[in-house]
């Protein structure tokens, strides 16, 4: 039982891990790409179109991983979280079902209309189905996460013989967690799409690049970042309050608390002893987390003491945190550095372009650690309050999951290698063909010859 | 108003029909990634342009059909998925190959397009026996004992070659000059073997239960289903005896075996429906016994009356936009 418990979560837990990665870039991805198509028909200038022609190529490249590991878990509620659907289907299911009829359809067909119809329709639709791609993505964003939040925040429900039954669809969707959630995503996928392309872009230039595409392309998505970081802190802090009012067991996790404690300091490091139930190698701000958390210097937080066998994992929570707000200082440091020079000079000087490159993948980071936390801080429930992950759990033999674990272990870690790498490949491609010319733009009809020099079709 | 009692049949029907379309629609493109001739890389290109734009959404009718499975019908999901699970993440792990394949093949090093073909053609190949081989396991309602084994490997071969047949059909309007001819060779010969997959699935499904053997002789509704292997067998032979004509001295008639393909799947998948109704496992357990709340199944019917005709506008657009002969495809 507890085999098969575990190795179900680790399965779920790769699972989710490896998909989040794609649609967390194709998300805003979408809406770059479309402001890419805007500006390329509104100033017919071919550059933007070399942009996006480079951009959609990747954008597919990662739609199809997200696709492809996005099946495999609507499989594995039934495999190995039987419990999770007979308790709480009648609430999960609609949300799903509407995920799926609002928005996969949508992105998926115009997906096809926009990579390849862009020859065979007027120029207006094929901005249309780029725009109607992003709408798509961020609908599915939408439904998934009211679904996510309401597995963190459960309300408009009534128990009937043990099963959940919906009472009010809108307290269902619209659940305390959900918008503060759901701002706090979008803003964490803006965030990946634009360092994603500021990292690439500048290995490009760092590749002698000398062409116009891969500055401008730089230069948008690092000003994006500089606008999106700040406003993720201050979405960020909201969204930790929201959580202190609803899953104070998880805030206490995430700073470390053990004992109820006023005036808490805010922890810089610290190692969580989950059997002595106290911090080693404290170092900290004092009253720094009560400030934070109650804006006042000796507010109340609450400990672990209060929640002892209904608290998380405390470690995991904690490391997790400090990753994802240490990425996220990283963030706001390149993003304002490389924009304070963009700003001044036309180009940035090798050292920042480095930065950029290194910071290529800090969004993915962030963004596996912001969900770490939130969900092992939803730990032991699956369902907070109402379903413990325990009892959800498949009573199939654990070597059957043990198998299927270790395929797809296998399977992501060579699809992860590849995707990276096709990522740069296509830069290094990028890089050799030839600077755009004047009659380039899709209006013109004139195919010219750029297919050879990155890559072909599809 | 809608009763409880026919929001489950509805629901039933709706997963009838998306796993239907998805059966027809990710049917040819799994065919055609089956098909891909090894030896020839502009084949290979041409196949997997024509169908380049359309496997999104065509893999996303299987994501409907699970999940009207999971909202509607909660504990059979869980029921089939469990039974099924090592043939279940085969199929993905397939699906999954198939899928990243196309995006890499063309953007990889030239040396490495080949071996991502073979990651196409095998995923296809394995997601397609895989399907079969779920279809012939919950026939058996869900057995997994020696004979029902044996069922589904049967009808795991069944599976790939109808899905080989109608991708060949696809390829013979879709395609032109030698790769066309090529596509009316497939087809011929697929035809024989979906044929005699369908006849042995057929005979076998009669053989075991006794109860669908009763219902289809001896109901008042016998003659009235009698139509459905008469018409498949006359399809069968009109399509063997068209076949060689096309394409000798011109160009008509080039999507007639795709249309008699899917007539095809639709009257095998009628057949088994109309054997197993009210089933939604075999023998097993009802559409009653396994439907969800009917607030929450009245929330989404409401959502996907209005959506789903929406969704078939849209493809029918999509496949209007990509009608005629593959070309290269390109971005921009």
């Amino acid at each position: 039982m507890t085999d098969v418990l575990m190795l179900s979560r680790a399965q779920f837990g790769l699972n989710i891990s490896f998909h989040i990665l794609f649609p967390t870039i194709t998300i805003a991805l979408g809406w770059f790409l479309f402001y890419f198509k805007l500006r390329a028909n509104l100033s017919k200038h071919p550059v933007w179109m070399r942009v996006y022609r480079f951009w959609v190529r990747i954008f597919a490249l990662t739609f199809a991983l997200g696709i492809v590991s996005g099946i495999t878990m609507s499989f594995q509620f039934g495999s190995n979280w039987p419990g999770f659907m007979e308790k709480v289907g009648n609430i999960a299911g609609p949300l799903l079902g509407y995920e799926v009829l609002t928005a996969f359809f949508l992105e998926a067909t115009f997906l096809g209309i926009m990579l390849f119809g862009i020859h065979r329709v007027p120029n207006w639709l094929h901005t249309l189905a780029t725009l109607v791609v992003a709408i798509g993505t961020t609908l599915s964003a939408f439904w998934i996460l009211a679904l996510n939040s309401w597995m963190h925040t459960p309300q408009g429900f009534e128990m009937i013989d043990g099963v959940a039954h919906a009472v009010d669809w809108n307290a269902i969707i619209f659940n305390p967690s959900f918008p503060y959630r759901l701002i706090h995503v979008l803003l964490a996928s803006g965030l990946t799409a634009s360092f994603l392309i500021a990292g690439i872009s500048a290995y490009r230039i760092k590749h002698d690049d000398q062409k116009k595409a891969p500055s401008i392309a730089l230069r948008a998505s690092l000003y994006v970042a500089a606008v999106l970081i700040p406003l993720q802190i201050l979405a960020g802090d909201m969204h930790g309050l929201n959580t202190l009012e609803h899953q104070p067991q998880k805030v206490a996790a995430m700073e470390g608390v053990w004992e109820t404690k006023q005036g808490a300091p805010l922890l810089l490091f610290a190692i969580p002893d989950e059997n002595e139930r106290e911090n080693k190698f404290e170092i900290g701000i004092p009253k720094g987390a009560s400030f934070i958390l109650t804006h006042e210097w000796d507010g109340e937080i609450k400990g672990l003491n209060e929640f002892i066998g209904e608290h998380p994992p405390v470690a995991a929570v904690f490391f997790s945190f400090r990753l994802m707000l240490g990425i996220g200082v990283m963030m706001l440091i390149t993003a304002w550095l490389a924009s304070s020079y963009l700003l001044r000079k036309k180009h940035l000087p090798p050292r920042v372009i480095n930065l950029c490159i290194w910071m290529t993948f800090s969004g993915w980071m962030a963004t596996l650690a912001g969900w770490y936390v939130t969900e092992v801080g939803r730990q032991p429930y699956l369902v907070s309050g109402v379903l413990t992950t325990e009892e959800a759990v498949t009573q199939i033999p654990s070597g059957n999951v043990a198998l299927s674990l270790a395929l797809y272990t296998l399977l992501y870690s060579g699809l992860l290698i590849a995707y990276i790498r096709t990522l740069f490949l296509m830069a290094r491609r990028a890089v050799e063909i030839e600077e755009y010319q004047a009659d380039e733009h899709p209006k013109h009809k004139k195919k010219l010859n750029l297919d050879t020099a990155t890559g072909g079709a599809a | 108003m809608i009763t409880d009692a026919n929001l489950a049949t509805i629901f039933v029907g709706l997963l009838g029909f998306s796993v239907l379309a998805y059966a027809i629609l990710d049917g040819f493109d799994l065919g055609v990634g089956m098909l891909l001739p090894m030896d020839n890389q502009g084949q290979r290109d041409e196949m997997i342009a024509s169908i380049g734009p359309f496997w999104d959404a065509n893999e996303t009718w299987l994501v409907l059909a699970i999940g009207i499975l999971l909202i509607a019908f909660p504990k059979a999901h869980s029921l089939v998925l469990q039974t099924l699970y090592l043939p279940s993440t085969f199929m993905l792990i397939g699906l999954i190959l198939r899928g990243v394949a196309f995006d890499f093949r063309a953007k990889v090093a030239q040396g490495r397009k080949t071996m991502w073909d073979y990651a196409f053609k095998t995923g296809s190949f394995l997601a397609s026996f895989m399907q079969g081989y779920m279809l012939g396991i919950y026939v058996m309602g869900l057995e997994t004992h020696f004979y029902a084994q044996c069922f589904a490997i049967l009808s795991g071969i069944g599976v790939t070659c109808a899905y080989t047949f109608i991708g060949a059909c696809w390829l013979l309007m879709k395609t032109s000059a030698e790769l066309q001819l090529k596509a009316k060779a497939w087809a011929s010969f697929y035809l024989i073997a979906f044929a005699v997959g369908i006849a042995a699935v057929s005979i076998v499904n009669l053989a075991i239960h006794q109860r669908v053997l009763e219902f289809w002789t001896k109901t008042p509704y016998s003659f009235v289903l009698a139509i459905i292997p008469i018409t498949v067998f006359a399809l069968v032979v009109i399509c063997k005896l068209v076949l060689p004509k096309l394409l000798q001295t011109h160009t008509d008639g080039i999507w007639l075996p795709f249309v008699i393909a899917v007539a095809l799947f639709w009257l095998c998948f009628g057949g088994l429906a109309v054997s197993y109704y009210p089933f939604v496992i075999p023998d097993k357990l009802t559409i009653w016994e396994t439907a969800s709340a009917p607030e929450s199944l009245r929330f989404i019917l409401m959502g996907a009356l209005i959506v789903i005709p929406c969704i078939f506008a849209y493809t029918l657009f999509s496949y209007r936009i990509f009608w005629g002969k593959a070309t290269k495809l390109e971005y921009y």
